[in-house]
């Protein structure tokens, strides 16, 4: 009917200005960031207010004052005098040891039961599974508790103390007494040396003999050859200097053990709990991956002629690793962040030793933004790595 | 020729009988052969299982019953060497685990809360019973608000009873409740902008859920103890539970955000197009198209959440809040029932309490999924 268009098609759609998505979407992005500056604005403010009424002062000037308390582990050097400042970094590297060692047995524990879920043995798959319904589903805290107050709490005292190697190790209520290791300067370093020789140069054995493989197709057994010269080297250094290591057992005095090293029971409450805890949720992860690599891989890389050993290594695992990476990186990240549950039991890490400075300073904002900004730094460098990573990893397609 | 035919051929004419499988593949020695033993190492690992097994099952029966102390007056007779667990001491404390310090005469209220809360969620959780959005309504507003007035009183003649009294499950209930609630709407909020095209709202969510995603839940409790009071005009005071409320469902609305937003990404895009083409603006689009469809799919993220939350209130201990574990650490110290296993029995009791809530809430998520797995599969 209309035998004239109102106009030509391409012209812009004639709408109100305030019906036009593009000024709305500014219009309500501009209100977004006004009441976020309002909100942030009103917090500073009151916060200035009430930090003057109360008479704190600002700033993180108090980290160089004195700290005046103990802490009961310190990696590093601790003295008397020491400040604030350095009291939270023997916090910090405290809870590096916590996570990394947590970290270590976790991922040891966690692929264990996590295949073990897998295996054909029906015993075994049902004892893994029974691990995981039953520790992830028990409060971290919880956990915690028990391995501290009332696993290693009634632990007999240092007289009383538990001898598994007679003479070398001792467990009591205090902690884990271990004999120290003193290596000859030739054998340390020897070990030291050949371990890193020997890393490198397989390192390169491999790469050649993969690109090796991959134009001629002759193979080399890269994995024994880097055994040997991963253990081997090191090993034979040590033989060389004569075995060349003094060990200083702990020694029992009146009220104590004197010498060896301690490892106080907080760490290992928490170790243990963090560690069991995680393994849990990892062998999820780690049961996962495998079944997300379909049955068709194994049976085509066997009818390629590939061994069972083979099939694993070159078909199964790569691709059973793309799946179980992020989430693995997850669980460490959750692992780091649960060890601040340290305070409950006055480990010293992070937060706990925070904790005191927050009290006898007073400074709450100041410790808690390092508190954040240590963990958020954390967190964020490792999503950075872990875009790069799955960025690197991600399936090639069309 | 047909006499030839008919006398030299055979042809069958009824199929024999199948034969049974070998021995060696089918019944239990079959069974047990793949199993349990099929090789030396196999049978080894067994072994051990089977072992480690009976170690453990023996070592809970023997502390929790056998060798249990099952009646005295004071810790006196859990004591003595070698006694199990104290179970009189439990007897003692339940309720006091259950209530936390909420005066006697006024815990019918709190039971009544528990039997609200009973009420709301079940019919909810059961996707076979109607109303959902009246129910769902129930338990996510009405709920709430009249816990708050009976717990709190000071209304209808309620005697006003303050929340550093509420304790125990109670307060373990209501912080897991409260963060579940408040942080639904605020997460769902979180998740639209994180994929909303406007580059400012966009950026403001993401770096908000990033930020609380990145921190543990320890720092934002301090944080909500120690910072809150001082964001507040001079003058205010805000309630220590609250407090911890507040750092809770910010904390878990983050982690929700992230759970919707799987649930929005799972949408296929056909449906905003569609959507769109009905000429839906924005928020009908969000909210009678993508949401229902979205927040249906990801009730089992949502239940896990819950459950990590569930976990995760016993850390409100840490700032002096008594939730279960708070009640049962605190009753501890009781010289009346000290003894060397009373730790261990309470831990068995939390531990059983904890276990039987996650356990059950978990295996509901796993049974919504298989019963939701029936939508966008592709």
């Amino acid at each position: 009917m209309a035998t004239k268009s109102d106009g030509p098609l391409d012209a812009a759609p004639r709408v109100v200005w305030y019906n036009d998505p593009l000024w709305r979407g500014r219009f309500f992005q501009a209100l977004t960031l006004l009441a976020v500056i309002a909100v942030a604005w009103t917090i500073v403010h009151n916060t200035a207010v009430n930090l003057e009424r109360r008479n704190i002062a600002q700033g993180f000037g108090f980290l160089s004052t004195t700290a005046g308390f103990d802490v009961a582990q310190a990696a590093i050097d601790f003295p008397k005098d020491a400040s604030y400042g350095r009291a939270i970094l023997v916090g910090l590297v405290n809870t590096v040891i916590v996570a990394v060692s947590g970290v270590i047995f976790a991922t040891i524990f966690g692929f264990l039961v996590g295949i073990g879920r897998l295996s054909h043995n029906f015993v075994i798959s049902r004892l893994a599974t029974a691990y995981v319904e039953l520790l992830r589903n028990i409060p971290l805290l919880l956990q915690i508790f028990f391995w501290y107050f009332a696993v290693l709490g009634v632990l007999p005292a240092p007289r009383q103390s538990l001898e598994p190697i007679g003479g070398w190790v001792f467990i009591n209520n205090r902690g884990l007494y271990l004999p120290e290791f003193h290596f000859g300067a030739f054998a340390g370093w020897g070990i030291v040396g050949g371990l890193v020789f020997g890393l490198v140069v397989s390192w390169v054995i491999r790469r050649w003999a993969r690109i090796r493989q991959a134009e001629t197709g002759a193979q080399f057994p890269s994995g024994w050859v880097s055994l040997g010269l991963i253990a081997g080297l090191p090993l034979a250094l040590f033989a060389a200097s004569g075995f060349d290591l003094s060990l200083v057992a702990p020694r029992k005095s009146t009220f104590n053990l004197a010498g060896g090293i301690q490892v106080i029971p907080e760490l290992i409450a928490l170790v243990l709990a963090l560690s069991t805890y995680t393994a849990s949720f990892i062998a999820e992860v780690v049961r996962a991956g495998i079944l997300a690599v379909s049955h068709g891989q194994t049976e085509a890389a066997r009818s390629l002629g590939l061994s069972h050993g083979h099939t694993l290594r070159l078909v199964v695992i790569p691709q059973a690793m793309r799946v179980i990476i992020p989430p693995l990186t997850n669980q460490y990240l959750n692992l780091t962040k649960n060890s601040s549950l340290a305070v409950a039991i006055a480990y010293p890490d992070l937060v706990s030793v925070g904790g005191i400075v927050l009290n006898q300073s007073g400074q709450a904002i100041e410790v808690i933004v390092i508190w954040m900004a240590i963990y958020l730094g954390t967190s964020v460098a490792t999503a950075l790595i872990m875009n790069v990573y799955n960025q690197r990893m991600a399936i090639v397609e069309r | 020729m047909s006499d030839v035919t008919t006398s030299t051929a055979f042809v069958r004419s009824v199929l024999t009988e199948a034969k049974a499988p070998p021995k060696s593949i089918v019944g239990p020695w079959a069974w047990a052969r793949g199993h349990l033993f099929g090789s030396v190492f196999d049978a080894l690992l067994t072994a051990f299982g089977l072992f480690l097994i009976g170690w453990m099952v023996w070592q809970v029966l023997d502390f929790a019953v056998l060798r249990a102390v099952w009646s005295a007056e004071n810790g006196e007779a859990c004591r003595p060497e070698g006694v199990g667990a104290c179970w009189p001491y439990v007897g003692a404390y339940w309720k006091q685990f259950v209530y936390g310090r909420y005066p006697e005469p006024e815990r019918w209220r709190a039971t009544l809360v528990f039997l609200i809360f009973a009420a709301t969620l079940i019919p909810l959780a059961i996707p076979k019973l109607p109303h959902k959005r009246l129910n769902a309504l129930a338990f996510f507003v009405g709920m709430p608000i009249a816990s708050f007035f009976l717990l709190a009183g000071g209304v209808f003649g309620l005697e006003p009873v303050e929340t550093t009294l509420w304790g125990g499950l109670l307060v373990t209930l209501i912080v897991s409740v409260v963060g579940i609630v408040c942080s639904l709407p605020l997460g769902i909020l979180l998740a639209l902008g994180r994929r909303s095209k406007l580059p400012i709202i966009r950026m403001i969510c993401i770096v908000t859920i990033e930020f609380w995603r990145g921190v543990p839940l320890i720092t934002v409790l301090f944080m909500a103890s120690n910072m809150l009071p001082l964001f507040m005009p001079a003058g205010m005071e805000v309630d220590k539970l609250l407090r911890a409320l507040i750092g809770v469902a910010i904390f878990t609305s983050a982690y929700l955000a992230e759970t919707i937003r799987g649930g929005l990404q799972a949408i296929p895009k056909g449906q905003y197009e569609g959507a769109m083409a009905l000429g839906l603006g924005y928020w009908q689009m969000m909210g009678l198209i993508v949401m229902p469809q979205a927040l249906k799919m990801v009730i089992p993220g949502i239940v896990n959440s819950f459950i990590s939350l569930f976990k995760d209130t016993t850390l409100v201990l840490i700032v002096s809040i008594f939730d279960l574990l708070g009640m049962i650490q605190a009753s501890l110290a009781d010289p009346l029932w000290i003894s060397p296993v009373t730790g261990k029995t309470g831990y068995l009791v939390a531990a059983i309490v904890f276990w039987v809530f996650c356990f059950g809430m978990s295996r509901y998520s796993q049974w919504m999924e298989r019963r939701l797995a029936t939508g966008h599969k592709r």
